[in-house]
């Protein structure tokens, strides 16, 4: 059915059939119980949503209200700024208080528009349009997944219109559709692939036709069984689709895990998953493109899972984008007394939040509540070369040389270490016994060999 | 990675006006009390060994090995491993602060180095040794981690070169668990006082007088050397639950092991007069260094690739001091010898990152 594609070959890469796995690799207990069985549930509205501007990658979006105006849900409030851009609606109806200076998840202070939800409404959108898929042509669909301000709902947050239109000297094969929820504890993606079955494919679909590819392979962690049943029991049979089970290890959802995973391809150091004929996409993000067409609704709410040992009431929920952490959380029933921290996404990569004002955004996958005695911090000792991170890093870095030289200082000769691809996925800091914390200092350097690069230019 | 007392989220959660009553905190919120949020880096869990972890277990997989040299030897072997290990420490304490003690890495370079002598050697010598090895074998090159050389492995290289005839000194098996082995209460710098029996190890035997021991000797330890010699199938059996554990990379004694027997058997086929592989693998302290010094994740390759090269060169070199050497037995400078090309052999077996050629620069 789905022969392994001969577009690149790498020496050193064996040529094998699909491989439901990588090289290296951790494996952190998944702790998914804790909601994996909780099913889908919509939060109410919050007495106020905080919409920062800048909730996607690319350029923040401009605001498009003033403080006074009257907004319904799902009208948009700030406008794209450019092709990487998307725009942001108002994912309550009420009235705009303010735009200006809130923390921001990232944990920084950014631009927002605060909407007092008005306190009675039904939270009817206005009656529109529904685009019907099949009349369009490939660059309307990516058009109006744009219009819709759809972001790859993974954690990236990458705006997924710019995905649908690759260059025209990237020939795509075909679609893969990322459902391996590789991240500890978070169950939303997993929840989405066995209570929206057919909105998933129903978006496989669509991304299908705006890619114009015949082919499509969702690949799930093999921990979630129930989702491969239900996805391959709903399996459009006029499409080329193909579920994959892949092995459960972490990062499996990274985009050149994945695909390494599915075709025994390595995308090569620097490129994309274009450059190797495949488009990713995460499975909520396409759950949400499929909404867009069967509802005409933009993105204006996500699937979190809010969970974590410290949660009460761990559970799965539909939430306005906006809804502020602290309401999430009384939602929850409030946190443990032995609650220590709180991450916005998964605990291996996520980013621990410290402010309860701080707003869920569109790529939140998760909300993770640590206890003590999970956040405890640890004594750094010295690098023994024990060379766990080299067995642990799936891009096959040196991380105990990269971290020696990061103390150094001497960030240039990382970048001749191939520090560049790193993607940060933390495996190394999670098993080094000397508790070194490498990946944060892999996040600096880059950030001081991007400066750098800046000044030199 | 620092922690960050919040306490100020705690206070906003109380209802106390604090930055959050401008920004309007939602009024459903319930009062939890006050919340201390801590904000680290990701990722924000954490596998569960630590460095102390690994170095204790060595420890303790260590002590049925030193429980056996006292079965050997008596007493004295005991205090001479007692005395390697609190001079390791003790330096380590002296000499770095006090906190590097805890990690256990001092503790094993003593037991290490007292594994590595004789039972009957002077204590002040031993204490020396110890003193030395930590203090020039890892402190001067600025503590664990950074070393080149096996601590344990410089102080007895140190401890041969200043005492060759004491540290060649070797006591009959078994004398009784109390009985004098050797000159342990010595003096420093005085002529030596008792007159104890002692006799050739194996490999000397076999090195300057031509003749085999018998196996079953040497695999249950009833010859002549060192503390640590004596015990393969204990070293063995350690080192085994050491590479369960993970503790260890197995690649470096199945390598030394592999290389020498293989070269033994070669020599062994050309001429029957060169010791058989058993012989070579259960005599001397190929054992010990095998699965416990050359093991040392400090002064080892951190590639695989790199531990099957560095295991190689170790095992070609006991061969070749142990055949052709003027000494009986090499482990020691085969180790310290390859435990100077980690560096270049690291170097040379860098993994190929992903997406890239081997050989070409960004592929």
């Amino acid at each position: 059915m789905f022969k392994r594609p001969s577009l690149v070959r790498l020496p050193g890469v064996r040529g094998m059939a699909a491989r439901p796995g990588f090289r290296h690799g951790v494996h952190p207990p998944h702790s998914k119980e804790l909601s994996a069985a909780r099913s889908i549930r919509r939060m109410p509205f919050p007495a106020e949503v905080v919409l920062p501007l800048r909730q996607h990658t690319g350029k923040p979006a401009r605001p498009l209200v003033k403080p006074g105006d009257r907004v319904e849900r799902g009208d948009k409030i700030a406008a794209s700024d450019g092709f990487v851009s998307v725009p942001i609606h108002a994912s309550a109806a009420g009235v705009v208080k303010s735009i200006g200076w809130w923390p921001h998840p990232d944990g920084t202070m950014a631009e927002a528009i605060r909407i007092q939800v008005a306190r009675f409404s039904a939270q009817l959108p206005r009656p529109r349009m529904v685009p019907h898929w099949e009349g369009l042509t490939p660059a309307q669909v990516v058009a109006a997944v744009q219009e819709a301000g759809v972001v790859g709902l993974g954690g990236a947050a990458f705006p997924a219109h710019v995905k649908l239109q690759p260059p025209p000297d990237c020939p795509i094969e075909f679609l893969l559709v990322n459902g391996a929820e590789c991240e500890p504890y978070l169950t939303s993606d997993h929840r989405v692939m066995v209570e929206y079955t057919e909105r998933v494919w129903f978006g496989v679909r669509i991304m299908m036709h705006a890619l114009g590819v015949p082919r499509c392979v969702v690949g799930v962690e093999k921990n979630k069984p129930d989702a491969i049943e239900a996805l391959r029991a709903a399996a459009p049979t006029d499409l080329d689709v193909r579920v994959e089970a892949l092995t459960v290890k972490y990062p499996q959802g990274a985009e050149k895990m994945l695909i390494h995973a599915v075709t025994g391809r390595e995308v090569p150091s620097g490129k994309l998953p274009m450059h190797v004929g495949t488009v990713v996409q995460n499975v909520g993000s396409i759950a949400a493109i499929a909404e867009v067409f069967e509802t005409g609704m933009p993105l204006v709410e996500r699937i979190v899972s809010v969970t974590g040992p410290a949660i009460k009431d761990p559970q799965n929920l539909i939430v306005p984008v906006g809804t502020k952490l602290r309401d999430v959380l009384a939602y929850c029933g409030g946190l443990t007394d032995d609650a220590a921290e709180i991450v916005f996404g998964g605990p291996m990569m996520g980013i621990a939040q410290p402010d309860l004002d701080a707003p869920l955004i569109k790529g939140t996958s998760g909300v993770v509540a640590l206890t003590k005695a999970q956040a405890r911090p640890r004594t750094v000792h010295p690098c023994i070369q024990c060379a766990r991170c080299l067995d642990a890093c799936p891009v096959f870095l040196n991380p105990s040389k990269l971290g020696r030289l990061a103390q150094a200082g001497r960030y240039e000769e990382m970048a001749e270490h191939h520090l560049a691809d790193c993607m940060l996925c933390g495996s190394c800091s999670y098993v080094c016994p000397s508790s070194i914390p490498l990946s944060q200092m892999f996040s600096l350097a880059k950030a001081a060999e991007r400066r750098r690069k800046e000044q030199a230019a | 990675m620092s922690t960050v007392d919040r306490s100020v989220a705690g206070e906003r959660l109380r209802g106390i006006p604090g930055p959050g009553a401008e920004r309007g905190a939602s009024k459903r919120t319930p009062d939890w009390g006050r919340v201390a949020l801590q904000l680290t880096a990701s990722p924000h869990i954490k596998a569960p060994d630590s460095t102390e972890r690994i170095m204790w277990t060595v420890v303790a997989s260590l002590l049925p090995v030193v429980l056996a040299a006292g079965w050997y030897f008596g007493a004295s072997a005991w205090l001479v491993i007692a005395t390697a290990t609190l001079g390791a420490v003790g330096t380590e304490r002296l000499l770095s602060g006090g906190a590097s003690v805890r990690d256990g890495s001092a503790a094993i370079t003593g037991i290490l180095l007292g594994l590595t002598l004789p039972a009957g050697m002077p204590l002040w010598m031993v204490l020396l040794g110890s003193v030395f090895g930590i203090a020039f074998g890892k402190l001067l090159f600025g503590g664990l981690g950074q070393n080149v050389f096996n601590p344990a492995l410089v102080g007895r290289a140190f401890l041969q070169a200043a005492f060759p005839v004491a540290i060649t000194t070797w006591p009959v098996p078994r004398q009784g668990f109390l009985a004098q082995v050797g000159d342990t209460f010595a003096l420093p710098l005085m002529s030596p006082a008792v007159d104890v029996t002692t006799t050739a190890t194996p490999l000397a035997d076999m090195k300057f007088e031509g003749t085999a021991t018998a196996l079953n000797d040497l695999v249950l330890g009833g010859t002549a050397g060192s503390l640590g010699e004596t015990a393969g199938i204990l070293i063995l059996l350690g080192g085994a639950y050491l590479a369960l554990r993970n503790y260890l990379d197995w690649r470096i004694p199945v390598g030394i092991l592999g290389t020498v027997a293989l070269l033994s058997a070669a020599l062994n086929l050309v001429d029957p007069a060169f010791p058989d592989p058993l012989f070579m693998i259960f005599s001397g302290g190929l054992l010990l260094g095998a699965v416990y010094m050359a093991t040392d994740m400090v002064t080892s390759p951190v590639t695989r690739a790199g531990a099957w090269i560095f295991a190689a060169g170790i095992g070609f070199l006991v061969v070749l001091i142990r055949v052709w050497g003027g000494l009986p037995e090499g482990v020691m400078y085969a180790i310290l010898l390859m435990n100077a090309m980690v560096p270049f052999i690291d170097r040379a077996t860098q993994p190929r990152v992903f997406g890239t050629v081997r050989g070409k620069e960004g592929a």
